[in-house]
């Protein structure tokens, strides 16, 4: 083993004991305890009468299911559990389906789970959003994906937001297709019902398993085939798993009950023939020498109150052992490297405002890793990038530009955690969803929008202001206060967290603590893919 | 002294006999069989030679076999050891005419004790007590009816030529004598070689005690004292001790007395052990034990016993040595007034076998196994090492487990504490049975008698539901285990410290839960235990009760160090596959955990149609509605593209209709048969 290079231990300043940390680790506290109360909710499915039906049948509840296919003992990294929360008039816990990546067979897999205790497993327009980001996990990092199958279809009254469009039902099978093309298994075990475009997904896959007297797979099923052709017929007869394993051959394994179709699941993985290759100087774990609890202490009550983002990744890195990179310059995007469970990475964490040489800095840094392969980490907590004359005039566009240029184009792994706010371009300079970062988790204190709440009230109050005053009319304080109020309240509620969760902006609000298991996890699922080299596009200079 | 012995034996005994012979600087030479030429005795031995095959017929017994083996090692004397030869008075005869000298006594000794009916007619007349019995020539069985008549039941049918408990019954009514008779008479001459029977009364309660006698060719006679035997299991002995407890001092002279009597009445020569059967239903006691009893000869054995080791700790002295001397034409090293008792021994004979199966021999191959260490005041005679295996066709004595001390209650504390350590993976052992009646508080207060085991049977009946310690053990191996497999395998990929190998069952919400079903041997559900893991180790939840469980290891050697609800204890563990074996609290304990296994396909379909797979003609019916089957018998035969196919019941099931019959035509994958599958 190679010798170890020198270290750069972080200092840290913080004291838990202090009346803020102490107010500061309250409110994590109860922020995280409300999330918690939200998984359990979540994880009870469509409810009590509906989970027992489930079981009456001998089937196996969704989180069961998973349990059992996954390697025993080993980590589940659930994807957006909160997805479809508050956003239709039905309650649909987690989307009506789960989904994430654990262990099976001591292989990494995406495994997409349907819950038929809720609404029969159907497809509801976040359903098919979150399937398809599975997918794309699956797809990115190169990961075997599992269905297990119980599903009613598309949901109906829904239909035009679910069938149509690109990204919508259709694009599941499109997505089987071309990861099966390029190398990734695509398995399914069909525990309940397959109707209709869901047919495909078992129909689609490399190697399929259903279940007796249990799984069914139709393209259309007993009532639109007696309603179309007047044939009176059993969903058993119909596509059960004798007529699918014994004469169709739509199905490869028989398996008698839900456990044993995991079992054979786990047996299809177990004969894949992969191998991890990491191609990254890894190196034995070393916790953090601080305490991973003083994370709930050190984040401010307020998204306003800076604080310093060393004090963070001192307790998220590997011995607390962080090498910065142009300490001196810049000094409100601080940029180092570190590793993470052994794993080495880039971090680039917001310390205040991005001004032109923090963007500089950051898309310096960004070629460094891109061209030595190491992966990227992001700690995301940014108002935006510095305005006003002086900086539009030294081209702070530009040198935003070339930042946002560096992580779009970037093709190492990249991780972002959203750790405070997380408002405007800054959103993309610190490689936000939209510039595809393998893994995007946030805490419970984060805040995402176009700009501040209190900002958008101000610019909003300004501009009407200034409207009605150019027709001479006036505006009492107290209505521009309602109105800046409104506007201050609609921005908060959808830079929730929840808001951003429930709508697959990112794949999971995570418990602070869980930071680095969470990192730790994404980081060696995405060396399952090779790390490819960077082509960079024009930066404006 | 001799310079070459051949040891004309093979397991413990062969070990123990090569012991002292070594330390008296004689080169040892060993026999053994086919399946014995990796044994443990062989592996100790100078020498070794193959005698022949398994069956001890074909060599341990083989007379021809065994004196070549001397004649080409160049022995000057031959060791019986116990069983096989060693009271086979044609060998004995047989190594006098080849020149060896045969380590016991003289044939014609042999001969006069090995027929029990004649040695009962011998000691008689010698005015030695003996059983009231039969032990007449004729084994008519009008003849022996009659005896039986006579004598009185219960008694016992025990075979004229044996000893050791083969070929004996208990019979307790007239109308069992038939069987038991023929039995015996079987076994007795698969034995021995001599299906004669002897009748005797039975005297219950009993209790088994015997005196070690010795002569030398000086014509001097001595004993070395007591023991009891009474522990007896299917009439074989199982623990032994000496002295005999709770007998006075008057009483243990007249038996030395009668035993010394019989050994001169036939010149003995050599180690010998004068059994007598101690009426303790019939017995008075004094304030010094039992002093007034009716005592009976039942026989002499006319060599080593299995069970001297504890003659060995009371007085002192090695027998082998003895018998060595003796043989060598030495006279005996003590005289009668240099003997003297110290202490108490007591020995326990682990087995390869089940007392819950009613001690059913279990041979195999001894996965594990580990002995307590012995010391001053244990000793562990033994005739295997792990990875041998135990053979079917030899006596199932692993070991034998012999603690001393001062007096017998430290000798028993000892030996409990002793046989809680032993450790056998492989056969079943006896061992925890032996602590168990060693532990029981009417053996600790001396109340032994042959009846004792079926008389405490239902206390020496384990109760299969482990104990909450023993759950935790078994729940914090596997955990334990587990990690670190994980962290094995995980250090052999290309991931070497993948977060992925972790075993905590991490989840971004609810940690998870997961349920360990640990099961009998048999395989019934002892134990769901739900486990979760938390910052400090586990938490166990076992029907409704929750338990903070922690602890170290397993080492490589299988040791752990458990820790629930804060009380820590020892424990050690082995698992082999689907096997975990646990030993805590000097209990051993056998769990089962079932690796899942896929299901086979090919079972009924839904419907329970079996079907033809091709289109063709039906040749044979042969079942009928109604018939229950067997996965795999043939149902029907139906003929197609020239050739007979059999159509077989994918299950085991009834049949519940047959919609075709001999000569139809049938298309290929439509229900010939109906059939209801049996509930698995």
């Amino acid at each position: 083993m190679a010798p170890r290079p020198p270290m750069t231990i972080l200092e840290t300043s913080f004291d838990a004991r202090s009346p803020a940390a102490q107010q500061n680790a309250e409110r994590m506290r109860a922020l995280v305890g409300d999330l918690r109360g939200q998984f359990a909710r979540i994880e009870a499915g469509g409810g009590e009468a509906s989970r027992k039906r489930h079981e009456a049948r001998g089937k196996l509840l969704p989180r069961d299911r998973v349990a059992g296919l996954l390697d025993r003992g080993s980590p589940f990294l659930e994807f957006s559990a909160l997805a479809g929360l508050g956003m239709y008039e039905d309650d649909v816990p987690a989307g009506s389906i789960v989904t994430g990546l654990g262990r099976v067979s001591g292989r990494e897999c995406v495994i997409v789970c349907n819950d038929a205790t809720v609404k029969g497993g159907t497809y509801y327009p976040i359903t098919v959003k979150k399937h398809l980001r599975a997918q794309e996990i699956a797809q990115e990092n190169r990961l075997p994906c599992i269905y297990l199958v119980d599903s009613g279809g598309a949901y109906l009254p829904e239909q035009d937001e679910v069938f149509p469009d690109r990204r919508h039902f259709g694009r599941i099978f499109y997505n089987q297709a071309n990861m099966s093309a390029q190398g990734i298994p695509q398995i399914a075990a069909v525990m309940g019902s397959c109707t209709a475009g869901g047919a495909y997904v078992p129909a689609m896959s490399d190697e399929t398993v259903i279940v007796k007297e249990q799984g069914t797979i139709f393209l259309g099923g007993p009532p639109l085939v007696k309603a179309a052709i007047g044939e009176s017929v059993t969903p058993e007869e119909l596509g059960g798993a004798d007529v699918h394993s014994r004469t169709s051959g739509v199905t490869d394994h028989y398996a008698l009950d839900d456990a044993d179709a995991l079992l054979r699941v786990r047996a299809i993985v177990g004969n894949l023939n992969g191998r991890k290759s990491v191609e990254l100087a890894i190196r034995e774990p070393r916790e953090p020498r601080l305490p991973a609890e003083d994370l709930y202490g050190l984040i401010p009550d307020d998204l306003r109150t800076p604080y310093e983002v060393r004090e963070v990744i001192a307790r998220l890195v590997d011995d607390s052992d962080f090498d910065e990179f142009k300490k001196l310059y810049a000094t409100t995007l601080v940029c180092g490297f570190a590793r993470v469970h052994g794993y080495p990475v880039g971090i680039l964490a917001n310390n205040g405002i991005l001004f032109s040489e923090s963007a500089l800095k950051g898309a310096h840094f960004i070629e460094l890793c891109c061209q030595r392969g190491v992966p990227l980490v992001f700690l995301q907590n940014i108002t935006g990038f510095m305005v006003g004359k002086k900086y539009e005039a030294g081209g702070i566009a530009k040198d935003g530009a070339k930042l946002v240029t560096a992580v779009a184009c970037s093709r190492v792994p990249k991780f972002t955690f959203v750790i405070g706010g997380s408002f405007g371009a800054g959103n993309y300079g610190m490689c936000g969803r939209a510039y595809s970062p393998r893994f995007l988790f946030s805490w419970p204190n984060a805040r995402v929008s176009v700009m501040g709440g209190e900002q958008a009230a101000a610019v909003l109050a300004t501009v009407r202001r200034d409207s009605l005053e150019a027709r001479g009319e006036s505006w009492p304080a107290e209505e521009e206060a309602s109105f800046r109020d409104e506007i201050w309240e609609q921005y908060e509620r959808q830079g929730h967290p929840y808001y951003g969760s429930a709508r697959i902006w990112d794949d999971g609000v995570i418990d602070p603590l869980d930071t680095r298991r969470v990192l730790a996890l994404s980081l060696s699922a995405s060396l399952n893919a090779p790390i490819e080299a960077t082509r960079f596009g024009v930066f404006r200079m | 002294m001799f310079e070459r012995l051949l040891i004309a034996n093979r397991g413990e005994i062969a070990c123990r006999i090569l012991k002292s012979a070594r330390r008296l600087g004689i080169h040892c030479i060993a026999i053994h069989s086919e399946v014995d030429a990796g044994a443990l005795h062989v592996r100790l031995a100078d020498e070794a030679h193959c005698v022949g095959g398994p069956r001890p017929a074909e060599s341990y017994l083989c007379i021809d076999a065994v004196l070549k083996a001397a004649q080409r090692s160049g022995a000057e004397a031959v060791h019986p050891g116990y069983g096989f030869l060693s009271e086979n008075a044609d060998f004995a005869e047989a190594c006098a005419a080849a020149g060896l000298v045969f380590v016991g006594p003289g044939a014609a000794a042999i001969r006069s004790m090995g027929r029990k009916d004649a040695a009962k007619q011998l000691m008689e007349g010698a005015g030695v007590p003996v059983v009231p019995g039969y032990h007449g020539e004729s084994q008519d069985f009008d003849v022996l009816a009659g005896e039986a008549a006579r004598i009185g039941f219960p008694l016992l049918v025990k075979a004229s030529a044996g000893g050791g408990g083969r070929g004996m019954r208990r019979v307790d009514h007239p109308d069992a004598l038939e069987k038991a008779l023929a039995g015996a008479s079987r076994e007795a001459t698969s034995a021995f070689g001599d299906g004669d029977l002897l009748l005797e009364r039975f005297v219950e309660p009993a209790r088994h005690v015997e005196v070690q006698v010795f002569g030398d060719s000086q014509g001097n006679f001595v004993h070395l004292f007591d023991r009891d035997c009474s522990i007896q299991r299917r009439h074989q002995k199982l623990i032994e001790e000496a002295p005999a407890p709770g007998l006075g001092e008057g009483l243990r002279e007249e038996m030395a007395d009668a035993a010394l009597r019989a050994a001169r009445t036939i010149d003995y020569q050599g180690a010998g052990t004068v059994e007598f059967i101690l009426d303790a239903g019939a017995s008075g006691e004094t304030g010094g034990g039992i002093e007034v009893a009716d005592f009976y000869f039942m026989e002499m054995n006319t060599r080593l016993q299995v069970e001297h080791p504890v003659t060995e700790f009371i007085t002192g002295q090695d027998l082998v040595e003895w018998q060595l001397r003796v043989a060598a034409g030495e006279p005996l090293p003590c005289a009668q007034e240099d003997l003297h008792v110290r202490g108490h021994a007591i020995e326990a004979r682990l087995c390869a076998e089940d007392p819950a199966k009613r001690f059913l021999p279990s041979p195999g191959l001894l996965e594990h196994l580990r002995v307590p260490e012995a010391g001053p005041q244990l000793r562990v005679d033994g005739g295997f090492v792990e990875g041998d295996a135990v053979s079917p066709f030899y006596d199932n004595l692993l070991a034998k487990v012999v603690a001393s001390g001062a007096d017998r209650e430290s000798a028993r504390r000892r030996l409990v504490s002793a046989l809680g350590e032993v450790e056998v993976v492989g056969p079943v052992c006896n061992a925890t049975y032996l602590r168990d009646v060693a532990a029981h508080p009417a053996f600790a207060s001396g109340q032994v008698h042959t009846g004792f085991l079926e008389q405490h049977e239902k206390e020496l009946r384990r109760e299969e539901a482990p104990s909450p310690r023993t759950l935790a053990a078994a729940v914090l191996y596997l955990l334990r285990a587990r990690e670190s497999g994980a962290h094995e395998r995980a250090a052999v990929s290309a991931d070497r410290w993948s977060p992925w190998e972790a075993t905590d069952g991490f989840r971004l919400s609810t940690p998870a839960r997961e349920t360990l079903c640990l099961r009998s041997p048999k395989g019934e559900i002892l134990a769901e235990v739900d486990v979760l893991t938390d910052s400090a180790g586990w938490r166990m939840e076992v029907s409704g009760r929750v338990s903070a469980l922690s602890g170290e290891g397993p080492d490589d050697d299988g040791s752990l160090w458990v820790r629930l609800d804060g009380e820590g204890f020892p424990a050690r563990a082995s698992r082999r596959d689907e096997h975990l074996h646990l030993w805590l609290d000097g209990v051993y304990t056998h769990l089962l955990l079932p690796v899942p296994k896929i299901a086979e396909e090919g079972q009924v379909p839904a419907g329970g149609g079996v079907v033809s797979a091709l289109p063709g003609r039906v040749v044979r019916v042969l079942v009928e509605p109604g018939a229950r089957v067997r996965r795999g018998d043939v149902l029907l035969v139906v003929e197609a593209m020239k050739m007979e196919h059999e159509i077989r019941a994918p299950a085991d099931g009834e049949v519940r209709s047959i919609a075709c019959s001999p000569g139809d035509a049938v298309e290929e994958g439509v229900a010939l048969v109906e059939l209801e599958p049996a509930q698995s």
